[in-house]
């Protein structure tokens, strides 16, 4: 019959039962979290994409005229950020609610990060690296988009404005 | 495998001298740091309400929250893992240090680190905060400081594998005493992931500082720093359970509920802890989300090793209040001695750990970790564990130890009791309303909170709270140090100076080596952290990256 390996170090059978318990506990919840991110793609912004951060001004994502929000072909947004000491660049956005929209982000400086209160919209902005995280805003109104890493004296300063605005009219169905 | 005989339970220790001038002078070293960390705490809670507009300065309050970080998680923690462990050593294995100048020498090192590392962040050129955060750079002192800090405790580190291996010699087939075998456990622990601080230190930050590179990569330097930051917090943590399983029981007036179960909890936390970092990784762009996510599964391993430990430290706890004729499913708890410093701590101290281990294993849960990631929750949650549990579980060892090492009886042990609760009530009203900070959207590490009113609006009555708890944690922290310095003069001897260390009640009469050593775990360790770090390091230097000049802050 089935003999417990635990037996090897441990002698009391409730405190086996109680091991078994606690191993049992860890995989459940790693198996969890394993199915949601392999079968719903639950992940966290990991594109590593590296950009000269003292020369953003010259690369053709990041230079001034090509910030702000686009849209793509396929109806979805694009969001380009710069964030630097002590301001996100352009400082206000629109997009419509329920859309899905890649935001993409770079440091002109020091470590920055992304948070939008109310959303699961976050990240970290490091030099050197280019970050993106696909997501959508199901709920209308202004929201705060604020530096959530410490980058100086000024950080508590940095904040700018995320509008969720109704989605156009597009004409088709009511 | 050869089979291996405990020692004879007679665990009573005579007291040994030798060690306790170098245990009191670390552990004072640690705690003046405490307090002074403490006053900042309630400083920093005070600024960020915004209600004493004379107090409002981003340079003096980021200047504040890097000393009180390196205060309370370099200097309190090295200083007293340190002590602790030198006087462990020498009670537990009855034997004199393996080299008394060394330790010495480690100890004046780690010193002269703090107080070089003191001068840059108090005068505010180190507002770097104690992660660092490099492109911001702090003056050189600041890092060169750190580094001393690190290589004394490499000493220490040293000095402890030294003497458990000297002691396996003298004493063949004989267990290794629970209370060394953690305390080598955590200092195998700490060198493997001081490595991880120290390359970046020494390979990165020294260097760049004084202009002799110019540029760094943000992305090594955070990879490396995340090597070192989830074990660190073990570090710390260790003591606490060392206490828990070896000096709990006896206070308690019972036996340890398994002794063989304690070197396996020591024994995963070291293989575990270690190659997991990346969960402080998570929203970082230069890290694939393939690496995060098996770091993750490795994350959920470390809960494992902190469950067996509540198990086998609350049935210790029956034992003992069944031994005190508690009755029935409940009435053991009430009969045990919760007037004892140690038995109080270790109840404290295990509420506050079930309910910061909540708060870990979502912090730990990659995309639950999106809504709080860099909010309020992620301090609220490490104040609940360390500064909750950890810290409550040093209060308790100072208590324990102090009438061993100044062979005076404890000032009061009413006022120590006292202080230990005025701590654990201090540590919930400081750090429940922070959690809900956190889930209301409040960053972490702001000095004020000029956002827009709505969002502001419901975050003052919490705030409001928090300067309530830092209140209280700073009466407690004064009362520690009033206690642990009266005990010094205190005209009355102590009667029992040597080191109680419990007794298992399934005493170990067979050992397998593996449970008496560690050579083979730390083979492991170093595989698997070769497996987990190999690669995301290596990347680096395999693909073209763009380093990042230094920034004033």
């Amino acid at each position: 019959m089935f003999s417990d390996p635990l037996k090897a170090i441990c002698e009391d059978s409730l405190e086996r039962k109680w091991t078994w318990i606690s191993l049992l506990l860890a995989a459940l919840i790693a198996g969890v979290l394993g199915v949601y991110a392999v079968g719903s793609n639950i992940n966290p912004p990991s594109n590593v994409e590296t950009i000269d951060s003292s020369r953003l001004h010259l690369s053709e994502e990041f230079a001034e005229d090509n910030l702000g929000v686009k849209t793509n072909a396929d109806g979805s947004m694009t969001v380009t950020l710069v964030a630097a000491r002590y301001g996100f660049y352009p400082p206000r956005i629109e997009v419509p609610v329920d859309t899905p929209v890649t935001l993409r982000m770079a440091s002109a400086d020091v470590l920055h990060g992304v948070h939008v209160p109310g959303t699961n919209m976050t990240t970290m902005v490091v030099p050197g690296y280019i970050s993106e995280v696909k997501t959508s805003f199901p709920e209308t109104g202004e929201f705060s988009l604020l530096c959530n890493e410490y980058c100086g004296l000024g950080h508590d300063q940095m904040w700018s404005r995320l509008v969720v605005v109704p989605k156009p009219a597009t004409g088709e169905g009511s | 495998m050869n089979a291996i005989t405990i020692d004879a339970p007679g665990s009573r220790v005579d007291h040994t001298s030798g060690s306790a001038g170098l245990g009191l002078a670390s552990m004072w070293v640690g705690f003046i740091a405490f307090l002074a960390a403490a006053v900042l705490g309630l400083y920093q809670v005070a600024e960020r309400s915004g209600l004493f507009p004379a107090f409002e300065s981003p340079s003096v309050y980021f200047a504040s929250v890097s000393t009180h970080g390196v205060l309370m998680a370099f200097v309190l923690t090295t200083f007293l893992v340190m002590g602790y462990g030198y006087y462990t050593a020498e009670t537990s294995l009855r034997q004199p240090l393996w080299n008394r100048s060394l330790a010495w020498f480690g100890f004046w090192l780690s010193l002269i680190g703090v107080l070089v590392a003191a001068v840059p962040l108090l005068t505010g050129q180190a507002s770097v905060l104690y992660t660092f955060y490099p492109p911001l750079r702090a003056h050189p002192a600041f890092y060169i400081g750190a580094a001393l800090l690190v290589v004394g405790s490499w000493v220490w580190c040293l000095e402890m594998v030294m003497m458990m291996s000297a002691w396996k010699r003298t004493h063949p087939g004989e267990a290794v005493p629970l209370a060394m075998f953690g305390t080598t456990a955590n200092a195998i622990l700490w060198f493997i992931t001081s490595l991880g601080v120290a390359s970046e230190v020494v390979f990165q930050l020294i260097p760049w500082s004084l202009g002799l590179i110019d540029t760094v990569d943000v992305g090594l330097a955070r990879t490396l720093f995340s090597w070192t930051l989830h074990a660190i917090v073990y570090f710390w943590l260790f003591p606490a359970y060392i206490a828990m399983y070896t000096l709990m029981p006896k206070a308690a007036g019972g036996f340890l509920f398994s002794d063989r179960m304690g070197r396996v909890a020591f024994i995963m936390l070291l293989v575990f802890s270690i190659p997991i970092g990346f969960h402080h990784l998570y929203m970082d762009p230069f890290q694939a989300a393939g690496w995060k996510f098996l770091h993750m599964m490795g994350t959920m391993m470390v809960a494992v090793p902190t469950l067996i430990t509540g198990f086998t430290i609350i049935a210790s706890l029956e034992i003992a209040g069944r031994l005190r004729g508690g009755k029935g499913l409940l009435g053991w708890i009430t009969a045990l001695p919760w007037g004892n410093p140690m038995v109080a701590a270790t109840g404290l101290g295990l509420l506050l750990l079930t309910l910061g281990g909540f708060g870990g294993m979502i912090n730990a849960s990659y995309a639950m970790n999106t809504m709080v990631h860099n909010t309020q929750w992620v301090t609220g949650h490490f104040h609940l564990i360390f500064a909750g549990t950890t810290v409550i579980m040093y209060f308790a060892i100072a208590y324990t130890l102090w009438p061993k090492m100044t062979r005076r009886r404890l000032h009061s042990r009413r006022l120590a009791l006292a202080q230990i609760w005025l701590w654990f009530i201090g540590m919930l009203v400081l750090t429940l309303p922070w959690h809900l900070l956190g889930v209301d959207g409040q960053p972490r590490r702001i000095s004020s909170t000029p956002y827009d009113a709505s969002l502001v609006a419901k975050w003052l009555p919490n705030e409001v709270a928090m300067i309530v708890g830092g209140l209280i944690l700073l009466v407690s922290a004064i009362l520690l140090i009033y206690v642990l310095a009266k005990t010094h003069g205190n005209s009355q001897a102590e009667t029992n100076p040597g080191v109680e260390y419990a007794e298992s009640l399934h005493p170990v009469v067979r050992l397998s080596p593996l449970l008496n050593g560690f050579g083979f775990w730390t083979f492991l360790v170093v595989i698997y952290l070769i497996a987990s770090y190999g690669y995301p390091i290596a990347q680096f230097f395999l693909m073209h990256t763009y380093g990042t000049t230094p920034w004033s802050i």
